[in-house]
């Protein structure tokens, strides 16, 4: 098993090495001085400033020397410098970071137990009307835009029937402390939360029916059925056990896109995230920022897959040794 | 073909869906005859409700421009980048997958890690890094699409492959001489085309709300009108004017929609063995 996770490790450390030299490419690619794209299009970048910066970053040495420069700021969590926001990168991110934490894990979550729960009584009446409603709406849910409907949520919930705060964190001003305050960021993450997971919410329930289905065709059903367990033991115990394995690959394998989520979700409720920060970024093209959050988000879905990998080894105990 | 569209058939929902794009490409097709003038250019007053007023059925929206006429021009953009999008994903793609199941070893091995780095990092900030560095037009818009959704191609090219590799049809071609590219273009492609096929029509809802949500956040190419751009434009005033952004979504959601369904239509007629189990 320790041979598996740094197996894992390994590769993980490897993509996010790759990931640096992408951004540094990315950053020399762009159309004009590298200079100029890291200062942003700031007015401010006179020809002293770029010089500066020049010099700063090494930017009139060898390439391989640059690149070397640049991987070794960015082991050290030097992201680089925002000079739209006056602040370094990393601090910036470090700030908005668990806002981000906080949506992208709810969202998760609730996407995984609905999904997962719609699935399976789907699977189960299979068939009936019940099965056909249940699989239409994750259909339509399936094709639908997030950021459309955080918009409509954010109207209907907020704007028309004023249950739920539409933007932000926190009611501003009311300085909240102890319960009350988790109470009130809570009632803000609703709405956020609960859009994000929408979408992926239709992902695992599709996934779980399918699996469970699956499952139940095969030969130790049919013995734990022969052997005469309650139907509810066999499909708690056998089905659904092992249909879950591909839905944990699945979570596994759409955590990048939930990050990605995050930018839209974040951007329509003001949620101060990472993915508002790049929306933020993306209009003032503050480079170094896009950069930076989309070095952190790539790190943020590695960890997560490692997690899920390593979920999937104890749970099943083959890939374990497959590896 | 008769076969094909008599199992196609027997999907109610791939039927709606081919109806549904059948609807929505026409209204692309006509869109330059119906509104010849530009839909960036200002008719009325703006935010005139839908119904109000007739010859602008949708009313127009902040800058007083027809709603729609951009939803007919916006069914051009979103339908171009689906397709090409989609064309270029698998011209990166099948190559990929291809050589790495044919050969093998080690070509397989760094073929497929390239893969699997492009597969694992978050596609959505990697589209929005692209276009935020490289100046957002239609043809940037389009290549950072399909440069973020092709690792799903080459995956499943390869496996199909490698499941074709070795079969007697392939021996019989590797020894009447002819030449490993000639196999893989004749022999091998061919006998993996309709799971591609499938694929295909899924990735093109997949661009198409990808494209949407870009646009939706500024990094669409200026210059041509998408539904996503209108939503866009449109969230400061959703309290004002909420059907500024209903409308285009809806038109969304019916254009995917359509394609999840016809996606699913061809699996069930393409790979008739696989069909979804109806018991």
């Amino acid at each position: 098993m320790l041979g598996f996770i740094a197996a894992r490790l390994v590769k993980a450390v490897f993509i996010l090495l790759a990931i640096l030299v992408l951004n540094f490419v990315l950053i020399h690619a762009a159309p004009g001085d590298p200079a100029a794209v890291m200062a942003g299009e700031a007015g401010a970048a006179d020809e002293k400033f770029l010089q500066d910066l020049r010099e700063r970053f090494g930017l009139d040495q060898p390439f391989a020397m640059q690149l070397w420069t640049y991987m070794r700021g960015a082991v050290q969590l030097d992201l680089g410098y925002s000079y739209r926001q006056q602040m370094p990168v990393a601090e910036l991110i470090w700030d908005r970071l668990p806002a981000t934490l906080l949506l992208t894990a709810t969202a998760f979550v609730i996407s995984i137990v609905l999904g997962v729960t719609a699935g399976v009584l789907a699977a189960q009446a299979q068939g009936t009307w019940w099965d056909t409603l249940i699989s239409a709406v994750a259909l339509i849910f399936y094709a639908t835009p997030l950021f459309w409907v955080a918009l409509m949520a954010s109207l209907l919930f907020s704007v028309v029937l004023g249950w739920l705060p539409g933007f932000g964190y926190q009611t501003i001003g009311a300085n909240y402390t102890g319960l009350d305050r988790v109470l009130d960021v809570g009632k803000h993450l609703i709405l956020p939360a609960s859009t994000l997971g929408l979408f992926f919410t239709a992902i695992y329930m599709r996934m779980t029916r399918a699996s469970m289905l699956e499952v139940s065709r095969l030969d130790f059903v049919k013995t734990a059925r022969a052997k005469g367990l309650r139907n509810s033991v066999i499909q708690r115990r056998h089905v659904l056990r092992n249909a879950l394995l591909p839905v944990i690959t699945l979570a596994g394998l759409q955590a990048g896109q939930i990050v990605g989520g995050a930018v839209l979700t974040e951007t329509v409720f003001a949620w101060p995230g990472i993915g508002r920060l790049m929306f933020e970024a993306i209009s003032q093209r503050d480079y170094n920022v896009i950069l930076g959050v989309f070095f952190i988000s790539a790190a943020m879905v590695l960890l997560f897959n490692l997690v899920t990998d390593i979920l999937y080894g104890i749970v099943d105990p083959r890939i374990r040794i497959a590896t | 073909m008769k076969a094909f569209w008599f199992r196609y058939r027997q999907n109610r929902g791939a039927v709606i869906g081919l109806v549904i794009l059948a609807l929505v490409l026409l209204c692309a097709v006509a869109a330059p005859f119906l509104f010849p003038r530009s839909p960036w250019s200002m008719v009325q007053r703006p935010f005139l409700p839908p119904f109000t007023m007739d010859g602008l059925p949708l009313g127009t929206d902040a800058l007083g421009r027809d709603v729609l006429s951009g939803l007919f021009h916006g069914a051009r953009v979103s339908l171009l980048v689906g397709l090409v999008s989609t064309v270029v994903a698998l011209a990166i793609g099948i190559p990929i997958g291809a050589l790495a199941g044919y050969y093998g070893g080690l070509a397989d091995d760094m073929l497929m890690r390239f893969t699997e780095f492009f597969q694992t990092i978050p596609s959505f900030a990697l589209a929005i890094v692209l276009l935020a560095i490289f100046q957002p037009s239609l043809a940037y818009v389009i290549l950072a699409i399909a440069i973020v959704s092709w690792p799903p191609v080459a995956r499943l090219v390869r496996g199909e492959v490698l499941s074709l590799r070795h079969r007697e049809f392939v021996e019989a071609a590797t020894l009447s001489g002819q030449s490993n590219l000639a196999i893989i273009l004749k022999q091998v492609l061919p006998n993996a085309l309709p799971p591609i096929i499938v694929l295909a029509s899924l990735m093109v809802a997949t661009a198409i709300l990808l494209e949407s949500s870009l646009s939706f956040l500024g990094l669409g190419d200026p210059n041509v009108m998408s539904w996503g751009y209108m939503i866009g434009a449109a969230r400061t005033v959703l309290r004002t004017a909420w059907w500024l952004s209903f409308i285009p979504g809806i038109a969304i959601v019916l254009t995917v929609l359509a394609l999840n369904l016809i996606g699913e239509g061809l699996n069930d007629a393409l790979n008739p063995r696989l069909r979804r189990r109806q018991s």
